[in-house]
């Protein structure tokens, strides 16, 4: 029973993982210790729970010892005959005994016997009090009886044994952790360094093995989790499975045709998948039955987590077919993964197609080989070094214990691709709908369109702000200043049945993909027809298919495809109307109906079945294409018959990228929007727009595509087919019940509407067609983007907006009084609060804190400086300033001339300085002027989106602020790159925490369900702050469909945060902020409330700036001068500081009101009293009135605080830099020149960084003189070595660097090069991490070695030389050089526009790992150029000693025609004209001289 | 919206008045027209607001952003459709509205250059009704009957709304023509009389019945029909009554407005109950824009001099901080009477006609000053204790009406407009012709 907003769905983790073998399977317990040595120097990778003592979970995985069982006197026989593993039961006897028997049972039916059951020892002193409450029983049981000629199969013989267990006992404290004749596992609720000391097993010296996986586990909550601990049975799992819901829906779906020969009946192990686990645990469930039912542990792997086989990745045609081949059985499992697997036998990783997580190898000379998250958790002599490299995207690597060989990836996949004819077989089966053509001639025309388009809901902003933009620019529209119009379900309107639904997107846990830049990564193609019902056997006849290279299907196409008669194709068409008159119930059956024929249409062998609305009339509503697809999919799952065909719609319904999303969402494998293509029709016949109709349908298209790329990457999608059925959205206002039969879910977090109400919109809009009066002269304007009298209700109206500016502007509280009744007094809801109203026990007003300790509770929202005009961002900050409260840089920096400027006293400096995926201006400099760091996750108006700020708009003072010169574009990525999952924003945190130890660090999300975990993830990665932005909030400009369609309220996603925190013991520790279209008194009570301490304004603060909601921030044309930077405009700009400080103190006043109402005397006293709220009535049978709001005001009864009340633990006291600034101490205070030596350790993160926050403090953006202080390191460093290191500084690192080495460089040099004492080749090894440099604005980076994924992202102007780097390099690079000595990976330079970069092409093939969308590749020609790159390549040699470097420029003339250069476009242009503009300023001089 | 940036390029361009000297010897309409192509050139300035604040501020709901992109991008059919769904007469609002959509225009917060929409609907509808995009609708009865009585522009509105939902619908007026103050207050200069009669046209056309010179007594309305409708307006001027109102050369403003209208319909009068201006010092008291209808109507007739005084101080210039955007500002208005001469004074107050043989010479009137009213209601007034005359021949009064009083009404019987209200702008008039004809709807579901 779920009470609250949580629902342990929701939970994500991430962690570190390593591995350890010997390669020859030399067994030793030193290698056991070895393997959790690596553990403990990983454990800033688990998390703590509130008591700081709980772990998120610790385990590893080792072969069984057999020596240790015999000692500890188990009279176990050979080898290899008998299984054994842990199991957790429950404390209680009775219930132990009771399991016990079922696993004797099942053990004795097949013919085996329970040899012994050990009691493990174990030391639960050591636990935390959450760990302790719930440890189970452990006990290890040993399984006997095979007989000689099941040797072979005995694994298998366990596995259906522990199925089946699994299968019978239901009790949550029962988990069996392995059982297994080759491997053990040993984990639990623990922390890396406590798995040592809670099992004594680990630690006997005849406990050995050849091989060990460990893995440390970082969750966002603290529930008892013992079992959800890795390694589990094969693998452990580093990373997240965006696609779970869909993987877990479609494995269930495939149970039925999953006949494996070796495992016999499916039936007994069904599920394969174990319900109520991780994501990590199911992977390993499906990936377990795979490895059973015989496939190889690649071949497995190969399968669920294939790696990106499109145009734009070197592998051979074979290999893409196997792949293809698989990907018609099996949709990716896809998201961020490393992952380590070992059969006791073979041991190997994999990672994901976009290398999302980092893994990292080392082989020694003898034969041991290490692979990690990170580099340096073990210890080796240099000299021993044989090779150091990196697991690469999509890539395998495999040992084979047995043989003593290492298997590299392109051996492994070519074994794969060749082991059946794959080519052959798609080519003769596999039918590619494109390649089909019909003489046909198919109209796209509607009769009465106009009268179809209100049937179907169309209003005028449809046709006119997204159809017309789509068809004819081939992109999404874009809108501005958010969305401030009701729910779905709180309007009374009829509405069209998408509108129940969001999108949901990644934060956080993991990242959101740039579906532009990394295309690569991307697919849509499609497959549809009937699995057979033996995909596991490899065979032509399993790709018998139509692909399609995207769902969207034309008018002929989807003709064409009702018309293959041919190879066996045959399809039905099921109607998806119902009868008007007979309503809701009308509709129940309708749905039933509909899903019994597609079952019989499954029976008759149809290859799919295509749901069509194409016939209403006029007593036939359609039925909502969505709710009729998901219908029929859940139903076919449940009656194990989805997979034997595929759903297509043809509904009228659909318009918009979001339409198209949710039917793919929830079953469809394609859809044919024909009323769109009707509109477009009419759009060329009435000459609306230029294009004819084929041009405008391709646009459409294309524009489609480009939004469900979108729509997937925000999730971190990157595959159609794992995005189908994936259900990645929420619904806010449908009924549990049509949940529940529908959309197989239940989860409903406020409750809502049923079948009833659904019928009842059709009918309305059905009726408001086909009635004889509806005038068809135009389609009417319903007012969703641009305020209608007669349209959807808008919070920001004429009314509001007006009188909140001459309120403010006059400074009259009486008119402000006028507004806040105008707001709240509202006919109708718009917010779920105003639902709300509050308990009443009036005091003295006098009583109650002041306007003054009130108003500090209020921030202005992240508005950059490049969306708003630098008028409106001063007097933000002003405003805030002389308040005493806060104002936001947004992710735009903020010019340093601002750092130290005051107006009549008051300070410019905005006091809360952004981090965001850009990294615009984030100096050290910026940072350590901060009161308050936000690490912007995820904004309102785009949750999961990049942003893109035009070259147009990027002025002189822009480009400053931005550190990039004017006039190219700047491009924010999606994801911050350095935040892939929790522990790497832990590790961000942990860096600016460093930087700055002053500066509270915010993390800034958007509401969405399961935001609350995420929340105590990030509270547990020691944020001091926490934003939870509403959807509905934003300024600026931003994609249409998101502004809607993305992300929830912030009632619900502060409120599931609250109650997530508390249950979690988490709340007290840090302060919770919220946003959303917070206006009035009455907003802010509601919102303290609901938990929140803080509260932010964006579009309130601008209006009362003077901003009139023009809705037009993207034209730069804003006629008020506030979201403009053309300076004509900003003359218009009639906002003061001034009326921003009437605003806040009219509000705190409002608010002390409420307060004195309410009989309280301080906020603190209301903060999270969910009781005190009570609900206004709703009318009769309105849609509100199905509202269901207990889930959301549930209050979480612990016994912590409901707001902030202690400080986070950061843990900073002790790091190296403490050392190092003290040895440094007269350099840094009189500039005298330092040299140091250091040993580092990769447990030694962000060094540099503390040093440099100093640095930077004292001496702002200048630092200190060149080379003053000088440091020498050996060994391996943590991450983010020399982070924002400033000038002056100089590190030296003689060994290697983990991930986000140099990020944020801000003048300072860093050199890397390998131990002097190594002796492999330089620049064949990896010896820095990933994402290195990230969002560098000047310094110096020289790195002998090869770099991971993703170096030099958003580099504005750092110069850096390395010999060889990932994939991704460049990326967003915007100003600065990169010279790579040596091999690239894919996708170079894509989104770069600015700087240059220089590839020695050594293979002369760079020109296919480049992404030449942005940039033009030249040879190094002109005298200057060349230069420029042999001063890098000499500086590079200087400081590295680089081999390399010095044959180059020994030989120079002929290395140097072997280079390319790399020029963004846009940026030679821009530098073009800065020369044309010099040379005419010189003749202009010449002449006025002459 | 045509050209997202064209607000920036191109100014507001009206299309002014004729030359004074051309237009003060006849009554046609003073009003010039822009050519097509500037029309269209204008229309492209609106900026197509996230929030229309023109549409927010106009009584009916006009939506300019949606008519003006129609006639920016030429389809003027769309413009007129666009345009007549909210408005039933654009055609005289595009002639007489004091356009509140164009004060809270963004523009006009901006740079005091609004979007030109009065000019843009007439512009529109005249199109429309020259290449007949003004339908006659062909309309399916309901069966219900209803007497609409007064046929000013709230009669007018409420029939039209009424006909076109199937009800039977008689307008009844006690003048000779409907129109009401359209036609018997607003001079042909502003308004010429054709522009009503082609629109009655239409209605008649399309099934109502109009009933002139029926003077009903609205305590005994018709029988036999199902619902009524009060739409009388109001016949009360406000009159000044101080000593020497019964002089001669004294009148109301409407008995020189409808006599003046009447007579250019070629209606005759008895010369003794003409009222002529010619060769005469007028003195208009009362500074709104029926009294500025005076000030023209005594100009085209031959008046010597023209003087009007106003008992409320001047307003400010362009900008008046007590009614800020976008609210109707109260500012210093100059109307084409103004611009065709006249001496205008404010602060004044009127004490005495004088006059000579029972006819008037002047007035006394004395200035006043204003002061704040502590208890925040209407200003105080303060005389000046200086009292002066103006010299003058003919006087009008142009106070204002009086908010009529209506009896006590059967459940079928609605008012509207100005009879319900009191008096105010014709846009008022026909918005509230709408609300009643959606009342008689819910009266009849």
């Amino acid at each position: 029973m779920i009470n609250g907003l949580y629902n342990a769905e929701y939970e994500h983790d991430a962690c570190g993982v390593g591995m350890v073998v010997n390669i020859h399977g030399n067994k030793s317990h030193e290698l056991v210790d070895n393997a959790l040595k690596v553990l403990e120097n990983m454990r800033h990778r688990g998390a703590e729970g509130a008591d700081n003592k709980t772990g998120d979970g610790a385990g590893i995985l080792l072969q069984i010892p057999h020596e240790f069982i015999l000692l500890q006197g188990i009279p176990v026989p050979e080898k290899g005959k008998y299984g054994t593993g842990l199991v957790f039961f429950p404390k209680d006897k009775q219930k132990q005994t009771a399991i016990l028997s079922i696993m004797i049972e099942e053990i004795e039916r097949e013919g085996l016997s329970l040899m012994h059951l050990r009691d493990v020892p174990t030391s639960p002193e050591c636990l935390g009090d959450a760990a302790l409450k719930n440890e189970p029983a452990i006990k290890q049981i040993f399984i006997t009886g095979v007989t000689d000629d099941k040797v072979d199969t005995f694994e298998r013989i366990l596995y259906i044994i522990r199925k089946k267990v699994e299968k019978r006992v239901d009790d949550q404290d029962f988990y069996i952790c392995s059982l297994s004749n080759k491997n053990i596992i040993y984990k639990g609720m623990l922390s890396s360094l406590q798995l040592r000391q809670y099992f004594p097993d680990l630690t006997n010296s005849y406990f050995t093995s050849g091989l060990a996986l460990v893995h440390s586990r970082f969750s966002t909550n603290t529930f008892p989790t013992w079992s959800l601990a890795q390694p589990f049975r094969l693998l452990c799992h580093n990373g997240e499975i965006n696609t779970i819901r869909g993987n877990r829906g479609w494995m269930k779906a495939r149970e039925t045709v999953l006949n494996s020969i070796a495992l016999g009946d499916t039936k007994q192990i069904t599920p394969i998948v174990q319900p109520g686990m991780s994501d990590s645990a199911s992977l390993d469930n499906v990936f377990e039955f795979f490895v059973m039912s015989g496939l190889s542990l690649p071949h497995a792997m190969a399968i669920m987590v294939p790696e990106s086989f499109n145009d734009k990745n070197p592998i051979s045609e074979d290999l893409k077919a196997f792949y293809e081949y698989h990907s018609i059985l099996m949709e990716p499992w896809d998201g961020p993964a490393a992952l380590l697997f070992s059969d006791g036998r073979y041991a190997g990783g994999m990672l994901d197609r976009n290398g999302l997580r980092p893994a990292r190898y080392t082989i020694t000379k003898n034969d041991m080989m290490v692979v990690a998250s990170e580099v340096g958790v073990m210890d080796f002599d240099p000299t021993q070094i044989a090779e150091k490299g990196r697991l690469q995207p999509g890539k395998i690597l495999l040992i084979d214990t047995q043989e003593g060989k290492i298997y590299y990836d392109g051996e492994i996949k070519q074994k794969l691709a060749s082991a059946h004819p794959y080519r052959q077989w798609l080519s003769t089966n596999r039918i590619q709908l494109e390649k089909l053509k019909s003489g046909r001639k198919i109209s796209n025309s509607i009769d009465e369109l106009v009268r179809h388009e209100i049937n179907f809901g169309f209003g005028k902003e449809d046709v006119d702000n997204t159809i017309v933009p789509m068809c004819v620019s081939g992109q999404e529209p874009t809108a501005a200043m958010g969305n401030d119009t009701p729910l779905a379900v709180i309007s009374e309107r009829p509405q069209v049945f998408f509108n129940y639904f969001r999108q949901q997107f990644a934060q956080v846990t993991n990242p959101a993909i740039d579906s532009i830049r990394e295309v690569l990564v991307m697919s849509l193609s499609e497959y549809i027809g009937r699995v057979g019902t033996n995909i596991l056997t490899p065979d032509e006849s399993n790709c018998k298919m139509v692909r399609l290279p995207h769902p969207i299907l034309t008018n002929t196409e989807l003709d064409i495809l009702c018309n293959i008669r041919y190879k066996g194709f045959n399809t039905v068409k099921l109607p998806i109307i119902f009868e008007c008159e007979k309503g809701g119930e009308g509709l129940r059956e309708a749905l039933m109906d509909l899903c019994k024929k597609a079952e019989k249409s499954v029976d008759d062998g149809f290859n799919y079945i295509i749901l069509s609305d194409r016939d209403i009339d006029e007593t036939h509503a359609a039925i909502p294409s969505l709710l009729a697809v998901s219908a029929v999919h859940h139903y076919l799952i449940s009656v194990g018959k989805r997979v034997q065909t595929a759903l297509i719609v043809e509904s009228g319904e659909i318009r918009e990228t979001m339409h198209a999303a949710l039917l793919l969402g929830y079953g469809a494998s394609a859809f044919c929007p024909y009323m769109t293509f009707a509109i477009l029709d009419d759009l060329v016949k009435r000459g609306a727009i230029q294009e004819n109709y084929n041009t405008a349908e391709t646009n459409y298209i294309k524009a489609v595509k480009k939004g469900l790329f979108k729509i997937m990457a925000k999730m971190g999608i990157s595959t159609i087919r794992s995005y189908r059925g994936a259900k990645i959205f929420e619904s806010i206002g449908l009924s549990e019940n049509l949940l529940k039969d529908y959309f197989g879910t239940s989860v409903s977090t406020i409750g809502g509407i049923g079948l009833e109400t659904i019928a009842r919109d059709a009918v309305r809009m059905h009726d408001a067609a086909f009635s004889k009066k509806t005038h068809t002269d135009f389609l009417p304007n319903i007012g969703l983007f641009h305020y209608r009298r007669d349209g959807i209700d808008h919070a920001w109206n004429p009314e509001t907006i007006s009188k909140l500016q001459i309120s403010t502007r006059l400074g009259s509280y009486k008119k402000f009084k006028e507004f806040t009744a105008a707001v709240d007094g509202k006919a109708d809801p718009i917010f779920i609060r105003d639902f709300f109203d509050f308990k009443r026990n009036p005091i003295d007003i006098n009583k109650v804190e002041s306007v003054e300790d009130i108003v500090k509770r209020f921030v202005t929202g992240a508005m950059s400086f490049g969306a708003i005009s630098k008028e409106a961002h001063e007097a933000m900050a002003l405003a805030m300033n002389k308040l005493g409260a806060r104002s936001n840089t947004g992710e735009g920096g903020e010019d340093n001339d601002r750092f130290h400027a005051t107006v009549d006293g008051v300070s410019l400096s905005s006091k809360t300085k952004q981090i965001a995926s850009g990294r615009f201006g984030v100096t050290t400099e910026y940072l350590v002027n901060a009161e308050e760091i936000q690490i912007k996750v995820a904004q309102g108006a785009k949750p999961g989106e990049g942003g893109q700020l035009p070259g147009f708009k990027v002025n002189e003072i822009i480009a400053k602020t931005r550190h990039s010169i004017p006039g190219i574009s700047l491009i924010s990525p999606p994801p911050h790159h350095d935040i892939y999952s929790i522990e790497d924003l832990a590790q961000l945190i942990f860096d600016l925490k460093n930087v700055n130890s002053k500066a509270a660090i915010s993390v800034k999300l958007v509401a969405e369900s399961g935001v609350g975990t995420i929340a105590a993830g990030v509270a547990k990665a020691k944020a001091d702050l926490i934003v939870i932005s509403g959807a509905e909030g934003g300024t600026g400009a931003s994609p249409a469909s998101s502004m809607r369609f993305a992300g929830i309220s912030p009632e619900i996603g502060l409120s599931e945060t609250q109650q997530t925190l508390v249950r979690n013991g988490l709340r007290g520790q840090v302060r919770l902020q919220t946003d959303g279209q917070l206006k009035t008194g009455r907003d802010i009570i509601n919102m303290a409330l609901l938990g929140a301490e803080e509260f932010g304004f964006g579009t309130t603060a601008l209006i009362v700036l003077g901003c009139v909601m023009m809705r037009k921030c993207n034209l730069n044309t804003c006629p008020m001068g506030v979201a403009t930077q053309d300076p004509e405009l900003r003359k218009h700009f009639i906002g003061k500081a001034e009326y921003l400080v009437n605003y806040f103190t009219f509000l705190a006043q409002e608010v002390r009101e409420y307060l004195a109402e309410m009989g309280f005397t301080k906020m603190t006293d209301i903060i999270g009293h969910t009781e005190l709220i009570t609900l206004k009535k709703t009318e009769k049978n309105s849609k509100a009135s199905m509202l269901d709001f207990s889930r959301l005001l549930t209050k979480e009864e612990g016994n912590t605080s409901l707001y902030h009340t202690t400080n986070q633990i950061h843990n900073i006291d002790s790091v190296k830099d403490v050392e190092i600034i003290k040895a440094s101490a007269n350099a840094i205070e009189n500039q005298e020149e330092v040299s140091l030596d250091y040993a580092i350790k990769n447990t030694d993160r962000a060094v540099g960084t503390m040093l440099s926050g100093l640095i930077a403090k004292k001496y702002g953006e200048a630092g200190l003189p060149t080379d003053t202080i000088n440091i020498k390191f050996k060994g391996s460093a943590g991450q983010s070595f020399g982070a924002f290191l400033v000038k002056g500084v100089n590190f030296r690192l003689e060994g290697e660097t983990n991930d986000y080495f140099g990020k944020g460089l801000s003048g300072g040099r860093i050199s890397v090069l390998p131990s002097s004492r190594s002796n492999f080749n330089a620049e064949d090894n990896i010896i820095a991490g990933n994402t290195g440099l990230y969002g560098a604005t000047s310094g110096e980076l020289y790195i002998n070695g090869r770099v991971g994924e993703r170096f030099g992202v958003r580099n504005s102007g750092a110069i850096a030389v390395l010999e060889g780097a990932g994939d991704h390099c460049c990326e967003y690079m915007t100003g600065g050089r990169v010279v790579v000595l040596g091999e690239t990976g894919r996708n170079f330079a894509a989104g770069m526009s600015g700087g240059v970069a220089y590839v020695w092409d050594k293979k002369h093939d760079f020109d296919y790992f480049c992404n030449m969308d942005m940039v033009e590749i030249n040879l190094v020609e002109s005298s200057s150029d060349q230069k420029e790159l042999h001063e890098l390549i000499r500086q590079h040699y200087l400081y590295t000693g680089s081999k390399l470097a010095r044959t180059m420029l020994d030989d120079w003339n002929l290395y140097v025609g072997e280079f390319i250069q790399v020029v963004p476009i846009e940026y030679k242009r821009v530098l073009q004209e800065e020369q044309v503009k010099k040379l005419q300023q010189k003749i202009a001089d010449m002449q006025r001289d002459y | 919206m045509g050209d997202p940036k064209a607000f920036l390029k191109i100014h507001r361009k009206e299309a002014g008045y004729r030359p004074i000297h051309d237009r003060i010897h006849d009554f046609g309409e003073v009003e010039q027209t822009l050519n097509t192509k500037d029309r269209q050139t204008q229309a492209a300035r609106c900026m197509d607001c996230g929030v229309p604040f023109c549409h927010w501020a106009c009584p009916l709901g006009n939506k300019p952003p949606e008519w003006n992109d129609a006639l920016y991008k030429g389809d003027w059919e769309l413009a007129y459709r666009l345009l007549n769904s909210t408005n039933d007469f654009p055609e005289f609002t595009g002639r007489v509205c004091p356009a509140l959509c164009e004060k809270a225009c963004v523009l006009n917060l901006m740079d005091h250059e609004p979007t030109t929409n009065r000019e843009d609907e007439c512009a529109i509808t005249e199109h429309a009704f020259l290449e007949n995009f003004v339908r006659v609708e062909d309309i399916e009865r309901n069966g219900k009957t209803v007497a609409v009585i007064g046929a000013g522009p709230a009669g007018l509105a409420t029939a039209n709304q009424l006909n076109h939902r199937g009800y039977t619908v008689t307008v009844f007026d006690n003048n000779e023509a409907a129109g009401g103050l359209l036609r018997y207050g607003i001079p042909n200069f502003k308004l010429n009389k054709e522009i009503i009669d082609r629109r009655i046209n239409v209605l008649e056309q399309e099934g109502i019945t109009f009933k002139y010179n029926e003077k009903i007594d609205v305590t005994k309305l018709p029988k036999g029909f199902n619902a009524y409708v009060i739409a009388t307006g109001t016949p009360t001027a406000r009159n000044l009554e101080i000593p020497g109102r019964e002089l001669k050369g004294i009148y109301l403003a409407l008995e020189l407005l409808s006599q003046q209208n009447r007579i250019l319909e070629g209606i005759e009068f008895k010369k003794e109950e003409l009222i002529n201006a010619k060769g005469k010092n007028v003195l208009v008291i009362g500074g709104g824009d029926t009294g500025s209808d005076c000030i023209g109507t005594a100009h085209r007739q031959g008046c010597k001099s023209v003087t009007q005084v106003e008992i409320m101080p001047k307003p400010p210039v362009d900008d008046n901080p007590a009614t800020p955007w976008p609210n109707w500002p109260v500012i210093l208005k100059t109307t084409s009477s103004h611009e065709e001469g006249c001496e205008r004074r404010w602060n004044i107050d009127s004490n005495k006609f004088i006059g000579k043989d029972g006819h008037v010479t002047g007035v006394e009137i004395e200035e006043v000053t204003w002061e704040p009213n502590p208890d925040g209601g209407r200003p105080i007034m303060k005389k000046s204790g200086k009292p002066e005359i103006i010299p003058c021949d003919m006087v009008f009064l142009a106070m204002g009406f009086l908010r009529p009083k209506q009896p006590e009404f059967a459940k079928n019987v609605f008012v509207a407009g100005d009879a319900a209200n009191g008096a105010s702008l014709v846009v008022r008039a026909m918005d509230s012709g709408h609300k009643v004809a959606d009342n008689i709807d819910k009266f009849f579901a």
